[in-house]
């Protein structure tokens, strides 16, 4: 599994654009909110939570419907699927690279979001670690939808609608931890509940997506 | 996850008992029945749309049959399908080449996965001169030679072929030649779907 991750993170690499236009899509799309919600920054900041977690989900979303499609168009799909892995270990390896590539940049860039959504500072390491997590979950639920609209028509349009509903109670969570240590109270269990979300996403994710390439 | 070459004394190594398959609602093939023994090589032939490519992904284990069996040493061989991948070489139409990966990073997953010397692949397809140049600079004809370079790192008992010349001059088609005969003295099987004629001798025809 090592060599496959090694080539996704090589790949990503020299493709940065991807990963990029990921992290540009989330800070402008949290830069559009002070100009909707006008000059009201105790507002702004009553907002900032659901808007980071929602902006970081979708801007999650941008690269995940060339996930596997990319492989599948030059053929490379059809060779990973014969070279002794299982589906399964194929497609957390595809998790953990879309995780490591557009996860982990995103929760870098908390920080300017969070300054643009006027979140307090104190709130700032909670925010990268709530947004850590959910991204880590929307990986995991991301893979399996890739796999299951792989080779759909408009499969790009279906990604989201499945995926999406399925990380609202992530959104909740996150959102609510980030609010807490906004307020100062305790974040501790709303980020306990998220990590309990992405533990239980984590085998069953990539045994669906597993089952979704095998059936192909 | 290397798959070992049995002896030349098992008669019958891969077996096809009456597949069938069906595409997007309608029948490809049906009743195709083979045994191939250690050594030996076949060349689907028929018209396009024949169901070549179709055969051989399902003898592969990348569609499942409609109906029928695939046996490797007597065994059902997509009962397992992890290891039946590890066993064979499968070269479809498209090249698997990333365009942003060097000719040597193309062939090195390959390496890493199955094993084998990178340098020594390219050297067997004359693509030593290529092995830096990014694979979205090679030609058609170059691309086919660094796909068909994966068959030259490591030896799998099970060679399936699509249209594996295509788009190659008559001196890279001559490179294939050892290559091939090398691996049916090792005991392995060939099976190439294809249209054009293939430094293969004695190779059974199986008709779609």
């Amino acid at each position: 599994m090592i060599p496959l991750l090694a080539r996704e993170l090589r790949l990503a690499l020299r493709h940065p654009a991807d990963t990029l236009s990921a992290v540009l899509f989330f800070v402008l799309v949290s830069a559009l909110f002070p100009f909707g919600v006008g000059p009201s920054p105790e507002l702004l900041a009553r907002l900032a939570p659901g808007a980071l977690l929602a902006a970081a989900l979708l801007a999650a979303l941008l690269p995940l419907d060339r996930l596997f499609g990319a492989d599948a168009e030059d053929g490379m799909l059809d060779q990973l699927l014969l070279s002794g892995l299982h589906p399964a270990q194929l497609a957390a390896v595809k998790a953990l690279a879309h995780w490591l590539t557009t996860g982990l940049p995103l929760v870098a860039a908390t920080p300017v979001a969070a300054a643009l959504l006027n979140l307090p500072v104190e709130a700032w390491g909670t925010a990268a670690l709530s947004l850590s997590l959910a991204s880590g979950l929307l990986s995991a639920l991301g893979t399996a939808g890739a796999a299951l609209t792989l080779g759909a028509r408009r499969g790009g349009v279906l990604l989201p609608l499945l995926v999406l509903p399925l990380a609202i109670p992530v959104v909740i969570f996150g959102a609510a931890a980030i609010e807490a240590a906004v307020s100062g109270l305790e974040a501790r269990p709303f980020l306990l509940l998220e990590a309990a979300l992405l533990a239980l996403a984590l085998p069953l994710a990539p045994l669906a997506a597993g089952a979704a390439l095998r059936s192909d | 996850m290397r798959a070992t070459i049995p002896k030349a004394s098992e008669a019958r190594l891969l077996q096809a008992e009456d597949l069938a398959c069906w595409r997007a609602e309608r029948l490809v093939f049906a009743g195709i029945s083979f045994a191939l023994a250690p050594g030996e090589a076949a060349l689907l032939t028929g018209a396009n749309g024949a169901g070549k490519s179709s055969l051989l992904r399902v003898l592969a284990g990348l569609v499942p049959p409609a109906e029928g069996r695939v046996l490797w040493q007597g065994e059902d061989a997509l009962a397992d399908r992890p290891s039946h991948g590890a066993r064979l070489r499968y070269l479809g139409h498209q090249d698997a080449l990333k365009p942003s990966l060097s000719a040597r990073e193309n062939l090195a997953l390959f390496a890493r996965l199955h094993g084998g010397d990178v340098g020594m692949a390219l050297a067997a397809l004359n693509l030593a001169p290529l092995a830096e140049l990014p694979a979205r600079v090679l030609s058609s004809g170059q691309k086919r030679r660094l796909a068909l370079a994966r068959l030259a790192l490591a030896p799998a008992p099970l060679w399936l072929l699509d249209e594996p010349t295509v788009g190659l001059d008559s001196d890279s088609v001559a490179l294939l030649g050892p290559l091939l005969a090398a691996h049916r003295e090792r005991g392995g099987i060939v099976l190439a779907a294809t249209h054009l004629p293939l430094p293969l001798p004695d190779a059974r025809e199986i008709r779609l």
